[in-house]
């Protein structure tokens, strides 16, 4: 069973899911704008959890389940955690923290939307109007096969790069 | 499988209602169910004395007085306390909690979602509820909280790597993560030839049972493992500074999610609502009714053990807590995980 997309060939407009995706993106540029504008480094954690959440809920628009609850357990449940871990441990100030943002705002704000422009122009140019295929929800099972076939090279790889960060931790925290 | 017949002809907002009722009966009287038989009685008659009499039959509506009391309380913020992030943080556990409930099924039809990522989606969610945590440690203003709200995530943390390991056992031998199709494996499961009671997983996988049942002690903080609770050093760690009706929500939160990781893990170990009844086939419609009883029975008897260690055992220290999680559960998870896999290529 499909949690959330309804795919079939038959009909080219689905409206719930239209007003759902809009809704959802709204919420999430709204959260995107909070992480960034707040003065708190508490809050900004938190309002990545919506930006996160809402980018799991998308995935289940596109029927990439699999990939929407690893997006929850990988990224909410676990990344998001050691952010607020880390910002509790060390300073865990309650009211706006001023040195936050700082003189280096609008040189971030010229970067992001630098970066906005390029990742658009570059989608735009390699897809222009061709039409995204999802009437193939991908499963547990037709993840799982081609993880393991034809991407097994680069999960290899991925496996040996975490490898290399766990040890570069380790050799980083060790006082002797 | 086939749909209910009712469920079937009725519109979506109606099954949506349908489920919405019976996920709030799912974890209210659930919860319920465990502070009264547990909480109340259990460990009265563990400590010789007969527990709340007064209200109803051998006191079995003192349930509802406490909820009146609390919700008469004065709903109190601290005076430095982040207001919204305190407010919101019992709410974001018990969404965890209600999430959870949700993969888990009670019938061959009565379940609220089938989806084949089963445990997978339940193992993520329930992380969700370590933000809850921390949300209610910082935004009380309180140094109580803050370590309470630490000492639970670095606990939370440590223990969900065993809990995750543990069920890869299960779903490596029943080759699905589906809740159903590991309830319908452990059905049609025979052991050496005799199919008469199935083959519960937790004779084959007791390595992971075990793993599963201290690693749950584990993230419900529950006696040994209550470090962020520890009354004697932290009052009541993160929950210190919550009162009335937000304390409530922390509180079913913590019973429901006893009752709704035991049912996982009786589905996971015990074969879920399938019971070996003779004469009752795995799809049939009885079962439907059958099913939630059989389930909630088996919840009754993990969670049980659970209470039964929770009111038996001292408290953990910090290192020892965080020693048996690195040094012993995970890797004893991984070498279950390992003889799990080549047992299932051998045979």
């Amino acid at each position: 069973m499909q949690l959330l997309a309804q795919v079939s060939s038959e009909t080219d407009l689905y409206v719930a899911q239209n007003i759902f995706f809009a809704v959802i993106a709204v919420t999430m540029i709204y959260a995107a704008f909070r992480v960034v504008t707040t003065a708190n480094v508490v809050h900004a954690a938190l309002w990545l959890v919506v930006v996160l959440a809402g980018v799991a809920v998308q995935f289940l628009f596109l029927g990439a389940e699999f990939v929407a609850v690893t997006q929850v357990l990988v990224y909410i449940g676990a990344v998001i955690v050691l952010f607020l871990f880390g910002v509790m441990l060390t300073r865990a100030s309650m009211g706006d923290d001023e040195t936050v943002a700082g003189e280096k705002r609008a040189m971030a704000a010229i970067v992001g939307v630098l970066l906005f422009a390029v990742m658009a122009v570059a989608l735009v140019d390699s897809f222009e109007d061709t039409r995204v295929d999802i009437d193939g929800p991908q499963g547990v099972t037709e993840v799982s096969d081609a993880i393991f076939s034809q991407y097994i090279v680069p999960f290899e790889a991925v496996s040996v790069l975490l490898l290399a960060a766990l040890i570069g931790a380790i050799v980083v925290a060790r006082k002797d | 499988m086939t749909d209910v017949a009712i469920l079937g002809e009725l519109a979506y907002w109606q099954q949506t209602g349908i489920r919405v009722g019976a996920g709030l009966a799912a974890v209210l009287l659930v919860a319920g169910t465990l502070v009264y038989l547990h909480l109340f009685k259990l460990v009265s008659f563990m400590q010789s004395r007969l527990g709340p009499m007064e209200a109803g039959p051998f006191g079995s509506l003192q349930l509802l007085a406490e909820v009146g009391k609390f919700l008469q309380k004065e709903d109190i913020f601290p005076r430095k306390a982040d207001r919204f992030v305190f407010a919101a943080a019992p709410f974001v556990v018990l969404m965890s909690t209600f999430l959870l409930v949700v993969v888990v099924p009670g019938g061959p039809d009565a379940w609220f979602i089938n989806s084949e990522l089963g445990i997978y989606l339940a193992m993520a969610v329930s992380s969700v509820s370590v933000i809850g945590i921390l949300m209610a440690g910082w935004g009380s203003a309180s140094k109580y909280s803050l370590l309470g709200g630490l000492r639970a995530t670095g606990q939370l943390i440590a223990y969900e790597l065993p809990l995750i390991l543990a069920v890869m056992g299960v779903v490596i031998q029943a080759e699905t993560m589906n809740m159903q199709g590991i309830v319908q494996a452990q059905a049609d499961g025979e052991i050496f030839g005799w199919g008469g009671i199935g083959n519960p997983y937790i004779l084959t996988q007791f390595v992971a049972f075990v793993i599963f049942m201290i690693a749950m002690q584990a993230e419900l903080t529950q006696t040994p493992f209550d470090m962020p609770i520890a009354e004697s050093e932290l009052v009541t760690g993160y929950m210190t500074e919550y009162s009335g009706m937000r304390f409530l929500l922390f509180f079913i939160g913590e019973f429901a999610t006893a009752g709704v990781f035991s049912a996982i893990a009786s589905v996971l170990f015990l074969g879920g609502w399938w019971a070996p009844i003779p004469g009752l086939g795995f799809d049939d419609n009885v079962w439907n009714l059958l099913g939630p009883l059989v389930l909630v029975t088996k919840v009754v008897v993990l969670t049980f053990i659970i209470f039964w260690a929770r009111f038996s055992l001292p408290r953990f220290r910090e290192d020892q807590l965080q020693q048996l999680a690195w040094k012993v559960l995970i890797p004893l998870a991984l070498a279950n995980i390992v003889v799990t896999a080549l047992l299932k290529i051998v045979f």
